[in-house]
């Protein structure tokens, strides 16, 4: 038994240890924004904070989830209004096929926390972040976006 | 959270069922006529195309897929635009195909690849869009008794002009829909156009950013089960044994079931259990005739395609061989290229539920009358007990126009009936179970006569054919004419853009047993490297500047020169580049549209920086330009990751790459400034999902051979140990 806060809630999860964080929030909590693209944490499709930080979920045991403060995708948007990073997406029609885009844009609000007003060198370094469908020209146009709104 | 399968709401009430729609059941005395064909909320099509709710929401059905090419927005523009409705209160729904298939394909075809679903279907998705217009004035002038000619409509409002009296299209939509359909309605002029052309925003993009958006991967159904598959681990090998005696304690696991000849899957509670317990399952593989079979067994089996005596002709014009024979100089080149994976951000996943009686899939399908066909033959029930729900795609780039997933999934589910199950493939399943870029080589010959000029062209293409395996009945004698695409003599899907006096383009089939298939781009991508990196060899074979060689070949191909042109001028060819940039250009035509491209690069050591690429489209017409720029843009990204970075290797029969890390591909720090051009001439249709990939590659390579002097054939370049910067 595994005790999570999930987006500010609790919730008890009967799961083998090991299991990846990922798969107890798509599967046990049922909040399917986050993605599994990869499962190695390649792709960053998985993208959720713990503790603020950017964490690739399918590489993270439930339990070292334990006592920390989960944030998914459908966490982000606070009081039902969406998060800047979220905003700056609308605005610049980012997502194409949208599967990565929650990753992405977990990523990026975690580097804005972190880093208010990225240069392209910051974006380069920071978001690796696979996207096949090819949005990067719009992401990094987005990100330069939130910080500046 | 359940998701709650949105098929009942999607199911039309009455006339679904009879072919031909129309047949009148009871339900539809409280609104109206018998020949009102209703949504599930009771809203009257007014054709099949759009149904119109009292609230002035306009549905608009969506035959096509969307998976990313923003075809969704793209097509309801074109019905939008015609309707003259509020595009802001326009949502969108997918019929399904077996309702398609019950209403004698009144949607046409489900068919989303080939850079397709605008160019296709805009003529009648826009006669759609007309015809409702017109049937809706015709009811507003009914009600007020006014000829319908006194009447107009914009934004969903219909006015009657000399009174000034206005009516909502949804206030009349119940009485047009009982308007028999004018036959012939005129289009608009696209230079009046105000919805489509524009650079509209999609329809579809909050729910992407906040999670809410259900793809396949995140169906849930009562009481539904998860499963994990392996298939053979080489293809055309079968399943000898398991041993699930070894797995049956493992917490979650329900069953444990042979899938085909070749897979066994576990199904379980959780997808990660059902994973889990898979990779614990003992098994063993009959892995049949193909288990010896390399990488270099492949490349050695299409060399031998080169210089053979037999080959399909393409493109023939002049006498080739003996203009080669007799040239004053001869230029020689072999290219290759190596099998892709689509590597979808989703992997492939079907949810099925199968009773005796009925059997219904939810997929993310590119083809979804061809999903249908599947689920129907895999659960053997006739069509008209099965149906297919789709969901948004997590990417297609032609991955999708396969079901072997989709088989999969019933053939697991019928041993469950009654129970939905959802097939998952791990990311390793989905990497060495696709279905590949096709591999191919080229052995290029050009001659010149005394003068440098260009007096023959041989392409001899040595490869596999995707049409062998995807659908051999369409072979021409053998031949497959897809090998050729963006070299034909003419025609819309890829006509070859010189005009050389002695032309000899052939193909040699040579089919290795990985299975091809289309990859966004499809043979255009190898075809346009090996000529346009070719023609930039003889033009500095002749000592002649690659855009003054091509233009001299190009005067009876004027569209192919324009793209061209255009580039060449945004790049500023001719011009002096900034110090230690390079620059390459391409050209190449396919899927209707004709495309060019020009890079900027610099080398340092084996590091390569794409500084810039213009690409230049005329799509004919180009319905969002927003949409299309996007399209270019992300065409070069998944173009660009092909060439530096993109390969499957074969060993033992099977490939290779098992995930992201040993098949890579371009993060955002590679990503170069693209610059998109959009010429429409107006008069054609092409295709905007695919053709700039073409050019891409080619562009950037001969941009590097400026730089470096060194030709590079042989991709990808990693293989060089050349990377990005």
């Amino acid at each position: 038994m595994a005790r999570l806060t999930v987006n500010g809630q609790s919730h008890n999860v009967d799961v083998d240890p090991n299991t990846p964080l990922l798969w107890v929030l798509r599967e046990q909590i049922g909040l399917t924004g986050t993605k599994y693209g990869c499962g190695i944490a390649q792709c960053g499709a998985c993208t959720v904070h713990m503790d603020g930080v950017a964490m690739r979920s399918c590489s993270v045991p439930v339990s070292a989830a334990e006592g920390k403060q989960i944030t998914t995708i459908e966490g982000l948007a606070a009081g039902g209004t969406l998060h800047k990073v979220q905003k700056a997406w609308l605005e610049h029609d980012v997502p194409q096929c949208g599967y990565c885009q929650s990753g992405m844009i977990m990523a990026v609000a975690a580097l804005l926390k972190e880093k208010p007003k990225p240069t392209d060198a910051d974006i380069d370094a920071n978001i690796s972040n696979i996207c096949r469908c090819g949005t990067y020209q719009q992401v990094r146009a987005a990100i330069h976006a939130a910080a500046s709104a | 959270m359940t998701y709650m399968p949105r098929i009942d709401r999607r199911r039309f009430v009455v006339g679904a069922a009879a072919a031909g729609g129309g047949l009148a059941l009871g339900l539809d005395i409280p609104f109206g006529g018998p020949n009102v064909i209703r949504a599930a909320d009771g809203s009257p099509e007014v054709n099949a195309w759009v149904v119109i709710r009292p609230d002035d929401t306009i549905v608009i059905r969506i035959a096509r897929s969307e998976m990313g090419q923003g075809t969704l927005t793209g097509l309801a523009q074109l019905v939008a635009e015609e309707l003259e409705c509020d595009w802001a209160k326009v949502v969108t729904e997918y019929p399904t195909p077996g309702q398609n298939v019950a209403r004698n394909r009144v949607w046409g075809s489900q068919f989303t690849a080939g850079s397709r679903g605008v160019r296709e279907s805009n003529e009648y998705v826009r006669k759609a869009g007309a015809t409702a217009r017109a049937m809706l004035i015709q009811a507003a002038a009914d009600q007020w008794k006014v000829p319908a000619t006194e009447c107009s409509a914009t934004k969903s409002v219909i006015t009657h002009k000399p009174s000034g009296r206005t009516t909502s299209y949804g206030k009349v939509a119940e009485a047009a829909a009982k308007i028999e359909p004018p036959k012939d309605v005129a289009l608009k002029d696209p230079k009046d156009w105000t919805i489509a052309g524009k650079p509209l925003k999609r329809l579809d993009t909050l729910p992407k950013l906040t999670g809410a958006h259900v793809y396949g991967l995140d169906v849930k159904l009562p009481g539904m089960l998860c499963a994990a598959i392996k298939d053979s681990p080489v293809f055309g090998g079968k399943l000898a044994s398991f041993d699930a005696g070894k797995i049956q304690g493992m917490k979650g696991v329900k069953h444990v079931v042979k899938v085909g000849e070749s897979a066994v899957a576990v199904v379980a509670d959780t997808w990660w259990q059902a994973n889990s317990a898979l990779d614990a399952l003992p098994i063993t593989w009959d892995e049949g005739p193909n288990a010896k079979v390399s990488s270099a067994s492949i490349a050695e089996f299409l060399k031998s395609g080169l210089d053979a005596e037999q080959a399909f002709v393409g493109n023939e014009s002049g006498n080739a061989k003996q203009a080669i024979a007799n040239a004053a100089k001869k230029v020689e080149a072999v290219y290759s290229y190596p099998y892709q994976h689509h590597a979808t951000m989703e992997p492939m996943n079907t949810t099925v539920l199968y009773t005796a009686d009925r059997c219904e899939a939810w997929v993310p399908t590119q083809v979804a009358e061809a999903a249908l066909a599947s689920v129907s033959e895999a659960s053997g029930l006739p069509i008209a007990k099965c149906d297919v729900h789709k969901l948004p795609l997590g990417g297609g780039f032609g991955r999708r126009t396969a079901h072997d997933f989709v088989q999969q999934a019933v053939t697991i589910a019928k041993q469950i009936p009654g129970t939905p199950v959802k097939l998952v493939w791990s990311r390793e399943e989905d990497m060495t179970h696709g279905r590949y870029h096709p591999v191919t080589q080229a052995k290029m010959v050009g001659a010149f006569d005394a003068n440098n000029n260009l007096t023959a062209l041989h392409m001899r293409i040595s490869g596999q054919s995707i049409l062998s395996f995807v659908n051999p009945q369409n072979l021409q004698n053998g031949k497959d004419p897809f090998v050729f695409q963006g070299l034909n003599p003419g025609g819309a899907e890829g006509a070859f853009g010189y005009t050389i006096p002695n032309l000899l383009i052939d193909h040699a089939m040579r089919n290795p047993h990985i299975p091809p298939h289309f990859w966004r781009g499809v043979n255009n991508n190898h075809n346009a490297i090996y000529l346009e990196c070719f023609m930039d060899e003889l033009a500095h074979a002749a000592g002649q500047d690659p855009l003054e060689f091509r233009r001299k070949l190009m005067g009876n191909h004027p569209k192919h020169l324009a793209v061209l042109n255009a580039v060449a001028e945004q790049i500023g060819w001719g011009k002096p580049a900034p110090q230690g940039v390079y620059r390459g250009l391409a050209q190449h035509m396919g899927y209707g549209s004709y495309v060019a491209a020009a890079a900027e690069v610099s080398v340092t050591g084996n590091k390569v920086k794409i500084h810039r690429i213009v690409g230049a489209t005329n799509p004919g017409h180009a319905v969002n330009p927003a949409q299309i720029d996007r399209q270019v843009a992300g065409s070069f990204v998944y173009g660009l990751s092909a060439l530096f970075l993109g390969e499957c290797t074969v060993k033992d029969g099977r490939i290779e790459q098992t995930n992201f890390h040993d098949y890579n591909v371009m993060r955002i720090a590679e990503m170069p400034k693209v610059e998109s051009i959009i010429m429409p001439s107006g008069d054609f249709w092409g295709g905007v999902g695919e053709p700039t990939i073409f050019v891409a590659a080619p562009a950037v390579l001969n941009a590097i051979f400026a730089a470096t002097g060194k030709r590079l054939r042989t991709f990808p370049l990693k293989n060089e140990g050349i990377s990005f910067a």
